[in-house]
């Protein structure tokens, strides 16, 4: 078979003079243009007819300017697109509104996009030919598309305020549609429904600073407020990492816990026991025999057994170096009392002093107690050197926890100001601004 | 595959086939529709002027889609209430054919296939109601009442007196689609998928000014 060689067709674009105000008006769609608006009076006229009949006159008073003017240029997702129409939408809720700018961008092969902006959010947007497939998720709606899952976010009626440019469908002020909002950041999946059919589009978050990149706009673009829709989390997948890698540190704390725990000597150096009797009027203070604490710096424990009962006793302990002269000083109170509901308190008790250097050592003990009693207390007082100890680890671990905590709390927050736009926003007074 | 040449009998131009099943074409000179008979070509209407349209695809572009080559021989403009499409009519270089619809640039590549026994009548056709064809299970999407504006090439089918069609349209999560063409009866059935512009690799398209 051969093909005869067809010579290309060279497809020009057609302009205009606007039959109500006699401005041109420039087309940049083609054939596809079905409505284009006057750029000077803003009438809405028929590009299909021959003479351009007006469809619709005076929108409103003010002209909106589009952030991205008309007939721009620009490459998104590695095609060429331009803007060739604009529009502004409105919805009411209750006696308040918003609205946002919707772009209509052209390629003569590859067809129409959108782009829409709301408060320096961006999104890109194309028509799906594929149906995304209705379900639940948590007993609220939600849409399957493409392995993924887009929550329902709103409900909406939007009504065209303003347009200026050319649109390949009929297009009037006052134009209203329903839209449905999906999403699942970056995206979102909207369903726009007219009484004969309804139009799914999947929109991509995209910075205003890649769009002003893209057209080659001058400036910078507005800055965003606020959490849209579909805007990704800067804390996306971050708190579940920052908790995995709370939960490695963990496991590497106590690995080295262990390590000291069974490296520390915790050698017992001295052991006795007295006997204390307060009636006795006679200074009770004493000192023990020294010992020899050997090995690195390290924490020396003193632990009191005593058989206190419905009692308590207070023991001036000083751990004294018996060559410098240097001493530890610190007080210890032992109390233990306990009747048919209970008991409270401990007739034991110990405490470790830290970093004590090697050498020879003795302790000075002074017990108290109350003078009116007769009774004696026995006490048991055992000295180990180099003892574990966990309390540095608790700390740690403590400390670790911090970052984990404030990336979840911040994703949480960042969570619930993105669903606080929607229809499951939380009841309460929710306008005005948070962080 | 034989491209058999012939005369319009209407002004005399050299009238070519690039497909032996075709049963009607265009003059490309006089714009008479023209049907194949045993041996002859007759004269059955004339086309009207076809509406302005900026599709890139033109009768003699050639595609391929999954390593199967194509040419676009013929189409059929229809109107609706949103506008134009183009159903353009391709050729496959197997000798089957098959359909491009062009609906402001979305493109469906579809064929006809066999239809079961018994095809939804159109008050069946409610948005989201499945129906399995051929076993796929397709859902609803819209009715479409469309008119006939113009013709062009060759087509499988004699168009005239078909002033006003109805067509079902229904799709999957996929992106497959299929098509109910009440016009006959029974209705003919049509499935395919919806393809992206740079799948097809076009050559011989139309030119835009302004844009390479």
């Amino acid at each position: 078979m051969t093909t005869p060689s067809v010579t290309p067709q060279v497809v020009k674009p057609k302009s205009l003079n606007c039959p109500n105000c006699g401005a041109p008006v420039e087309m940049r769609g083609f054939a596809h243009t079905l409505n284009v608006v006057c750029p000077n009076c803003l009438s809405v006229l028929d590009a299909t007819s021959p003479e351009f009949e007006i469809l619709q006159k005076f929108q409103r008073k003010e002209r909106i300017e589009p952030k991205i003017p008309l007939g721009t240029r620009g490459k998104l997702g590695d095609k060429a697109f331009q803007v060739i129409g604009f529009q502004v939408r409105e919805v009411q809720t209750g006696d308040d509104s918003y609205s946002w700018d919707e772009y209509l961008l052209f390629n003569p092969y590859y067809g129409f996009r959108y782009l829409t902006e709301y408060q320096g959010h961006w999104n890109f947007v194309r028509v799906l030919s594929a149906l995304p497939v209705e379900t639940k998720s948590v007993g609220k709606p939600a849409v399957e598309f493409q392995g993924r899952r887009y929550r329902h976010f709103d409900s909406l009626t939007a009504r065209t305020n303003f347009i200026l440019g050319e649109f390949p469908w009929q297009i009037r002020v006052g134009d209203c549609v329903d839209d449905r909002d999906f999403v699942s950041s970056p995206y979102m999946l909207s369903a726009e429904s007219t009484p004969g059919e309804v139009t799914w589009s999947l929109g991509e978050y995209t910075p205003g600073k890649q769009i002003w990149g893209a057209f080659q706009l001058p400036g910078s673009p507005p800055p965003s407020y606020g959490v849209f829709a579909n805007q990704p989390s800067p804390y996306e997948g971050k708190a579940g990492s920052a908790w995995s890698t709370w939960l490695w540190l963990n496991i590497a704390l106590l690995a080295i816990a262990l390590f000291f725990s069974m490296s520390s000597a915790n050698r017992e150096v001295f052991q006795n026991t007295y006997l204390f009797t307060p009636a006795m009027k006679t200074d009770a203070a004493f000192v023990t025999p020294t010992f020899e604490l050997t090995g690195r710096t390290s924490n020396v424990e003193i632990s009191v057994r005593t058989d206190l009962n419905n009692n308590w006793a207070y023991f001036n302990f000083a751990l004294i170096n018996e060559d410098t002269g240097q001493d530890f000083d610190f007080g210890r109170e032992v109390s233990y009392y306990r009747d048919s509901d209970g008991s409270e308190g401990s007739p034991h008790d110990s405490v470790i002093v830290p970093r004590v250097p090697s050498g020879k050592y003795y302790l000075r003990v002074e017990p108290e107690m109350e003078s009116r009693i007769l009774q004696s207390m026995s006490y048991e007082l055992t000295i180990h050197r180099d003892v574990p100890t966990h309390a540095f680890f608790w700390i740690a671990g403590l400390l670790l926890l911090i970052p984990p905590i404030f990336i979840t709390v911040r994703a949480a927050r960042f969570e619930s100001a993105r669903w606080r736009e929607s229809d499951y926003a939380p009841v309460g007074p929710s306008s005005g601004g948070d962080d | 595959m034989s491209a058999p040449a012939a005369n319009c009998p209407n002004c005399g131009a050299p009238v070519t086939f690039r497909w032996s099943s075709a049963v009607q074409t265009t003059c490309e000179f006089c714009h008479s529709i023209l049907v194949r008979t045993d041996v002859n070509l007759e004269r059955v209407g004339q086309v009207s002027d076809l509406p302005p349209d900026a599709s890139p695809i033109q009768i003699g572009t050639e595609g391929v889609y999954q390593n199967k080559a194509f040419v676009v021989i013929g189409r059929i403009i229809y109107h609706y209430e949103q506008g134009y499409w183009n159903e353009w009519h391709l050729v496959y270089n197997d000798s089957t054919n098959g359909w491009l619809s062009d609906a402001q640039l979305e493109y469906d590549l579809s064929a006809q296939t066999k239809a079961p026994p018994r095809l939804p009548p159109p008050d069946e056709i409610q948005r989201g109601n499945p129906f399995e064809f051929n076993g796929k299970t397709y859902l609803a999407t819209s009715l479409t009442r469309a008119r006939y504006k113009g013709v062009q090439g060759e087509l499988p089918f004699q168009f005239f007196d078909k002033t006003t069609m109805l067509f079902a349209d229904l799709r999957t999560p996929t992106g497959e689609f299929a098509t109910i063409d009440y016009s006959e009866d029974p209705p003919l059935l049509f499935e395919g998928r919806a393809v992206e512009f740079d799948d097809l690799h076009f050559k011989n398209l139309r030119v835009f000014e302004g844009w390479s």
